[in-house]
């Protein structure tokens, strides 16, 4: 049984640009280019459903302000995250 | 999926649609794994995050960029070519507590703009730039940049930049960060995640020290362009990391709180400033009417030439005539000689040019040989000499030496003399008073012991005239005998 | 109060009363008291004084403040408005009011600091890209170096362009006295304006039109406005027109000479007349056109080797001649000169 991923993400295939940036730097490799086009003729990134933390890096990576959405469990805040929240 | 919890999407400083684009509007115009896209990620974010969306005004370049404003979802000017941080520099100083952002290309900032921000720098603006730095021209595809490296081939460089023919890359943050005012100036690249992050980083700072009213910041971003380059998006990214940032490197070239001196102003009303308020004195019944005349002064530059015509302007006004003084200006000041035209009149003045004076001050012997041709027939010579040149004469009108400069000396100040020629000139054409005179030279000379001097130059004058002996007097139309 | 007053300080003063508060520019002869009064000036009333470093970039500081609605200005002599031109025609493009202050010298090139009116061409008929106007105003005399400056403002504001004051080494630098008063100013409501507030977030300022269809739209509004101005906007001053003989037309400083021009040409019996145009784009050409037709003969009197006579000879049609007496190097045309060269029109006509 796979256990539920930390993390996830949403592709948002009309407005991907298929160019792979997310892909290569996914640290768990857990994104791909679809085989299938998208109404433009790119191959829109692709997310297996499965193995993403939430990291976050694919969103900083991506040039498309809204071609990626990603999510994450909720966790209580560690020690570095309440010091990033309080200079908010 | 219902619990999990969205930690990055869409800014909402982002449109939600792209409705001022043709076309696509549910994307950007940027290449797939261009920069431009990344760089507008964090600077939204950071928009966001500091909560600046409202009072943000956003200056989009010429460039790839040029359209930047067709996503941000704030107030957007698009600036020329080079230009926007003259443009921010004017929006900034009309809007001081506003957000001020100009986000430019190499090209824009580094060649054609490269004047505009080194001085927006200097003048320590406290604005915003976002410097694009893609060793590149994107959009007219592909020739070279300030910033392209030494052996980059581009449509202009097609050998690679030759350092003979184009010169090296520009380091523009090692650049201005010589300078005195800027605050904060960091270059960061969009090579991989921990760069990018570290961009987040200097994005967000830079905001906030404008935020705070800090002073001019920058952050230089080395960032992708995979279609010039010919690279896919991901070998690009590669590319900035290995080859941009070896000639670029990254880091903090300046992060330091800058004092400036700051000198105040005085405030005065519109009224005060632009002297419109009557002073005492300033309006003079005019108990004495004036008489039109045209005079020329000449003379020395130095020898009150251009003053002594201002005088005269101010005598006229202030008893109820037209008037106008045009000066020489210029070069021939410099040079040595000036000398102006002073109109008195009872009607409106046509040309203020005065191509036949009746009365000229010849402050030396260059203008009197230059102007006594010119003077009308009948008219009046004052010439600053006991007597005329040995060679000159003049047949046509009356000439009167006095040598004021040397009864100035007397005085004690050659300064004076043409305050001598003004008494001199008073006495002998009565065309205005003499009480006049001191009423404008008190307003102009503060120092009693001056005004007290000037005095003394005035009356010098009137009675050197009182007291010549008048050679072959002819009795003139008004029946006096001169 | 009447005071004694120098051209060039008299547009900082007429500035300052329209409620310019910002002024941007680079210092040359013979503008440069435009820019050194306005340093003074203007921060004692609390506004912005910067010397910017070049025409390039001082157009385009007025570009910025111009955005966010605020009434602003710079002033230069031919050199810094041929480096300006880019600058204007964006402001034009992106419809933004501001004042522009040209106190002509000779030229081409470096040339020299005399006045000359060399700068129509680059000032009335554009010099920059693509389709605008400026609108521009020609001052004869101190008084109206303020009077215009301030109507350049409203007229600016109005048409949402920038209006050009052309003016000259001479009306810049000589002083007359002028009158002047502090009165209400109400600039115009501009929604359109940037100003970094939630209602002004969605305004964008800018001249670029990708579509053919877009562009073609927006021009054609440029051209609408323009037409609206000539129609609304074209001043003029005649001097004894009413039973001329002969038509004298020239602005500026110019103007002034051609006035007393015309008394000479009365007193010895010549029935002269002069038409001046205060605005120069829009040219008062209807004006023009019928003055002239009452007349025989036309001389247009510039210190260019002329510009100013195409206009006039395009208003006119033929039907009346139209001669040109130009100097130029920074001589100014002298009434002796004009008069001859009156009666040799005269003299061809008989
Ligand atoms: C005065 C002027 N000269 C030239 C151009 C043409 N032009 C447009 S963008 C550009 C270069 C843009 O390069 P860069 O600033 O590096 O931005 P990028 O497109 O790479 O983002 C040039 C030369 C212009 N618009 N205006
Ligand atoms: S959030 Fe991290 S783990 Fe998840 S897809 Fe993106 S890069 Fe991969
Ligand atoms: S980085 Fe963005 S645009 Fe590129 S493939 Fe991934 S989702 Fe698509
Ligand atoms: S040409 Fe280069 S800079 Fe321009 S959009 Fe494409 S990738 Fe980006």
């Amino acid at each position: 049984m796979a256990a539920v991923s930390r993390g996830s993400v949403r592709i948002n295939v009309e407005e991907c640009k298929g160019c792979g940036l997310c892909v290569d730097s996914c640290p768990p490799k857990c994104l791909a280019l679809a085989p299938e086009l998208n109404a433009y003729g790119v191959h829109p990134a692709h997310y297996a459903g499965e193995g993403c933390t939430g990291c976050g890096i694919c969103f900083y990576c991506c040039p498309e302000p809204g071609a990626i959405t990603v999510y994450r469990m909720p966790a209580p805040p560690r020690a570095t995250e309440a010091a990033h929240a309080t200079t908010l | 999926m219902a619990e999990y919890e969205i930690i990055h999407e869409k800014s909402p400083v982002f449109y939600e649609r792209y409705e001022r684009k043709n076309e696509l509007q549910h994307q950007t115009h940027y290449c797939p794994g261009c920069g431009h896209g990344v760089a507008h990620k964090l600077i939204a974010e950071a928009i966001e995050e500091l909560g600046l969306q409202e009072r943000t005004i956003f200056v989009s370049p010429v460039g790839c960029s040029v359209f930047a404003y067709y996503y941000f979802n704030v107030g957007n000017i698009q600036a020329a070519h080079g230009r926007a941080p003259a443009a921010a520099t004017g929006i900034k100083r009309a809007c001081p507590d506003k957000i001020v952002i100009s986000y430019q290309g190499d090209g824009d900032l580094a060649a054609i703009g490269t004047a505009e921000i080194v001085h927006a720098a200097n003048r320590g603006e406290k604005i915003t730039v976002f410097f694009i730095n893609n060793a590149i021209y994107g959009m007219t595809g592909g020739q070279m940049a300030p910033t392209t490296m030494v052996g980059q081939a581009s449509t202009t460089s097609p050998w690679g930049r030759r350092p003979a023919n184009e010169g090296f890359p520009l380091h523009v943050s090692e650049m201005l960060a010589t300078l005195e005012a800027p605050v904060y100036i960091e270059r960061v690249a969009l090579s991989d995640n921990k760069n990018i992050m570290k961009a987040r980083k200097a994005v967000r700072k830079a905001l906030e020290l404008q935020r705070d009213g800090a002073g001019f910041s920058l952050v230089e971003i080395l960032s992708p362009c995979p279609t010039i380059w010919k690279k896919d998006p991901v070998e690009a990214r590669k590319w900035v990391a290995e080859k941009m940032i070896p000639v670029f490197p990254l880091g903090v070239f300046r992060d330091r709180k800058v004092e400036i001196p700051r000198i105040d102003v005085p405030q005065k009303t519109v009224a005060e400033a632009l002297e419109l308020c009557e002073t005492p004195g300033q309006r003079l019944a005019p108990h004495h009417h004036g008489k039109p005349c045209t005079i020329k002064v000449a003379g020395f530059g130095g020898q009150g030439v251009l003053l002594m015509g201002i005088v005269l302007a101010e005598m006229g006004m202030r008893e109820g005539l037209e008037v106008s003084w045009l000066p020489s200006y210029g070069p021939e000041m410099r040079s040595g000689s000036a000398h102006c035209h002073v109109c008195l009149a009872k009607e409106r003045i046509g040309s203020p040019l005065v191509a036949h004076p009746e009365v000229l001050v010849a402050m030396n012997e260059q203008s009197l040989r230059k102007f006594a041709p010119t003077v009308a027939p009948g008219g009046l010579i004052l010439y600053n000499r006991d007597s005329l040149p040995p060679d000159f004469a003049v047949s046509h009108a009356r000439v009167m030496c006095l040598p004021a400069s040397e009864i100035a000396d007397k005085l004690g100040s050659a300064k004076v003399a043409n305050v001598i020629m003004l008494g001199a000139l008073l006495e002998e054409t009565e065309c205005m008073s003499p009480e006049t005179a001191m009423t404008v030279i008190g307003q102009m000379v503060r120092k009693p012991e001056l005004l007290k001097l000037n005095g003394e130059a005035l009356h010098a004058g009137r009675v050197f005239v009182d007291h010549q002996v008048r050679v072959g007097a002819v009795s003139q139309p008004d029946g006096f005998a001169y | 109060m009447r005071q004694l007053c120098k051209g060039n300080v008299a547009v900082v003063k007429g500035a300052v009363l329209a409620g310019c508060r910002a002024y941007y520019g680079y210092p040359i002869t013979p503008a440069s008291e435009i820019a050194e009064y306005a340093a003074l000036y203007i921060p004692e009333v609390g506004g912005t004084f910067v010397q910017a470093e070049s025409e390039v970039a001082s157009i385009n500081m007025v570009y910025g403040a111009a955005s966010t609605g605020v009434r602003v200005m710079t002033a230069s002599s031919g050199p810094g408005l041929s480096l300006m031109q880019e600058g204007i025609s964006y402001l034009c493009g992106s419809e933004l009011p501001c004042v522009i202050v040209d106190v002509v010298r000779g030229g081409p090139g470096l040339g020299n600091i005399a006045p000359e009116q060399s700068d129509y061409f680059a000032m009335v008929k554009g010099g920059g890209h693509g389709n605008y106007h400026n609108l521009v105003l020609a001052p004869a005399s101190v008084q109206e170096m303020a009077d215009l400056t301030m109507l350049a403002f409203d007229l600016a504001d109005r048409y949402r362009n920038p209006v050009i004051v052309l003016t000259d080494g001479f009306v810049g630098q000589m002083m007359e006295p002028i009158e002047l008063q502090v009165s209400e100013v109400n600039p115009p409501e501009k929604p359109w304006a940037v100003k970094g507030t939630p209602e002004t977030q969605n305004n964008l300022i800018s001249s670029i039109y990708l579509e053919p269809d877009d562009l073609e739209k927006h021009e054609r509004k440029l051209e609408q406005k323009y037409k609206l101005a000539q129609m609304l906007e074209t001043r003029l001053e005649t001097y004894m027109t009413d039973d001329a003989e002969i038509l004298l037309v020239g602005y500026g400083i110019v103007s002034r000479v051609l006035r007393s021009a015309v008394d000479e040409a009365r007193a010895q019996g010549l029935r002269a007349g002069l038409l001046r145009p205060i605005t120069l784009w829009p040219f008062p050409s209807k004006a023009l056109a019928e003055t002239a037709a009452r007349c025989k003969t036309v001389l247009t009197v510039e210190m260019s080797t002329g510009q100013m006579v195409e206009d006039v000879r395009l208003a006119i049609n033929g039907k009346v001649p139209v001669e040109l007496y130009s100097r130029i190097g920074g001589n100014v045309p002298s009434v002796e000169e004009v008069h001859a060269r009156m009666l040799e029109c005269a003299g061809a006509e008989v």
